[in-house]
């Protein structure tokens, strides 16, 4: 029987030694974390060294081979299915790729996960929080197009926007300005902290892009050999004299 | 003793398809039922299936009938022409190729259409929004097949009898009235009914071998196009050892 573990109060979600490996490939040996109510957390690697994982195990689309993941006190891997989607609905996941569906409108995009979960939204409620997240986005005047008719940056917002429909309490960013322009990024940038702002999340934050991870981060943790290397905040990264570290913020 | 590694993949392969059929049962009966997605989904495979499905019932009809001609001309028998288009057409030829026509346009696109949707994230996506992905995207295609391919089948047959009547008069005159009594007074009950229940099986097998082959898609584009492919070879395959088993029950049944 998993052991109760006790962590401080604040703290939205907490990570325990958590193992991943697929085959031979440790990806994630032992990792820890702690993401406290309003926090934004950066977590940094190189390619390939767990980053995504590690957030897929947090929201149950993998299951890690040993740890404890709790979400709001929850022992996430020791719910059922119907628990863990009831959870899921406190958790939004921007994907890198935004997993958009593709043959549905924008509307239906934002329409899929909410018709799903607020039963108690009537018509006009519903109508109200899709003009509310699309306005968010600034992007209004798409809600009848389709996601082959929008640009990458609008996909992007667009996705989270739909990250956003079921007001979630913690998100999830998988690196959200890979494969974006400069000026794009700093749009999402923007975006990642109105939304901090206006709605109180919590996020963990997958990123490789400095710009992002100076704008959003509260803390930092940096990934190596699946463990945790390196914590604390913007400064300590910058001013740290480990060449590991520094090639991160050259 | 060790099992070689194809028996081994087989096997597996076996054990999966057979969870992701009990899967099916397990959610198709429970709500929430995405109706509005079933029925687009009616739409799409059996409605715009029918164009196809119709010239190919017309095509097997004429054909069959012509082919069939020369050898009952010399038996002399070319008047029971009529019964035995419509025998080989209603009991096997009908289902079994309309089946295997559906399982390349229809099986292949579910497969296509979810791997695709498996390589971009779209199912993950689903998922961690809390809902049911194999709800919507399976119990609703599977469903939608399992009772389309039947109604495909009764009009392909329909139509491919027309075709034989066409047949029928390249080389001699018969009228449609004559034509079409014939066919009613040859065909029993118990011609009918086996076929039409076998395409429910034909019409399940499609659609659950193309999700679940879509549905566990993988290494990106490439797995699409393999996926989409694998999904119409062992749709087909099942086709053939679900008419084989279909036609040993009915056997016993005396059907036959």
């Amino acid at each position: 029987m998993a052991q109760q573990l006790t962590y401080p109060n604040e703290n939205v979600i907490s990570i325990r030694g958590l193992k991943k490996y697929f085959g031979e490939n440790k990806v994630l040996d032992g990792f820890d974390l702690d993401l406290g109510k309003k926090e934004n957390l950066v977590v940094l690697g190189r390619s390939g060294s767990g980053k995504s994982v590690l957030i897929k195990c947090i929201i149950g689309l993998l299951a890690p081979d040993s740890g404890q993941i709790e979400v709001f006190g929850k022992d996430i891997l020791s719910l059922d299915h119907q628990a863990l989607d009831e959870m899921r609905i406190r958790i939004g996941f921007l994907f890198q790729s935004n997993a958009l569906y593709d043959s549905m409108t924008v509307r239906e995009n934002l329409e899929f996960p909410m018709r799903r979960h607020s039963i108690d939204l009537n018509e006009e409620d519903a109508r109200q929080r899709i003009e509310e997240v699309l306005d968010n986005v600034g992007l209004s005047h798409t809600i009848d197009m389709m996601p082959s008719e929008l640009s990458g940056g609008m996909m992007k917002r667009i996705a989270l926007a739909r990250t956003m429909i079921l007001k979630p309490d913690i998100i999830l960013y998988d690196e959200p300005t890979a494969g974006l322009d400069p000026v794009t990024g700093k749009e999402i940038i923007t975006l990642i902290m109105d939304i901090r702002q206006k709605y109180n999340t919590a996020a963990i934050i997958i990123s490789h892009d400095m710009k992002c991870v100076k704008a959003t981060a509260d803390k930092i943790i940096l990934l190596q050999n699946g463990k945790n290397y390196k914590e604390g905040n913007y400064a300590s990264f910058i001013g740290s004299d480990d060449p590991y570290v520094q090639q991160f913020f050259e | 003793m060790q099992l070689p590694k194809s028996s081994k993949q087989f096997f597996s392969e076996a054990g999966a398809i057979s969870r992701f059929t009990a899967w099916f049962f397990h959610e198709a009966f429970r709500p929430r039922y995405e109706w509005k997605e079933f029925g687009r989904q009616c739409y799409e495979i059996g409605y715009k299936s029918l164009p196809l499905i119709a010239l190919t019932g017309f095509i097997m009809g004429l054909v069959l009938t012509m082919q069939l001609r020369p050898s009952m001309l010399e038996y002399g028998v070319e008047a029971k022409l009529p019964d035995i288009v419509s025998l080989s057409v209603v009991r096997e030829i009908g289902p079994v190729i309309t089946a295997l026509i559906f399982a390349g346009k229809v099986g292949s696109g579910i497969g296509a259409e979810l791997g695709s949707m498996k390589v971009t994230e779209q199912i993950d996506a689903m998922e961690v929004s809390g809902t049911n992905p194999y709800k919507y995207l399976v119990v609703t295609r599977v469903a939608a097949t399992t009772l389309m391919l039947p109604v495909l089948v009764v009009l392909s047959d329909a139509i491919s009898l027309y075709g034989g009547y066409l047949g029928v008069n390249i080389k001699a005159v018969t009228s449609w009235d004559l034509y079409i009594t014939q066919v009613y007074n040859t065909l029993q009950f118990s011609d009918v009914l086996p076929a039409i229940i076998k395409t429910f099986l034909f019409g399940f097998a499609v659609g659950m071998v193309g999700c679940y082959k879509g549905y566990h898609s993988k290494k990106g584009t490439e797995g699409v196009g393999r996926s989409a492919n694998s999904a119409v070879v062992l749709s087909s395959v099942i086709i053939f050892i679900i008419d084989l088993i279909v036609v040993q029950v009915t056997d016993i049944f005396g059907f036959n």
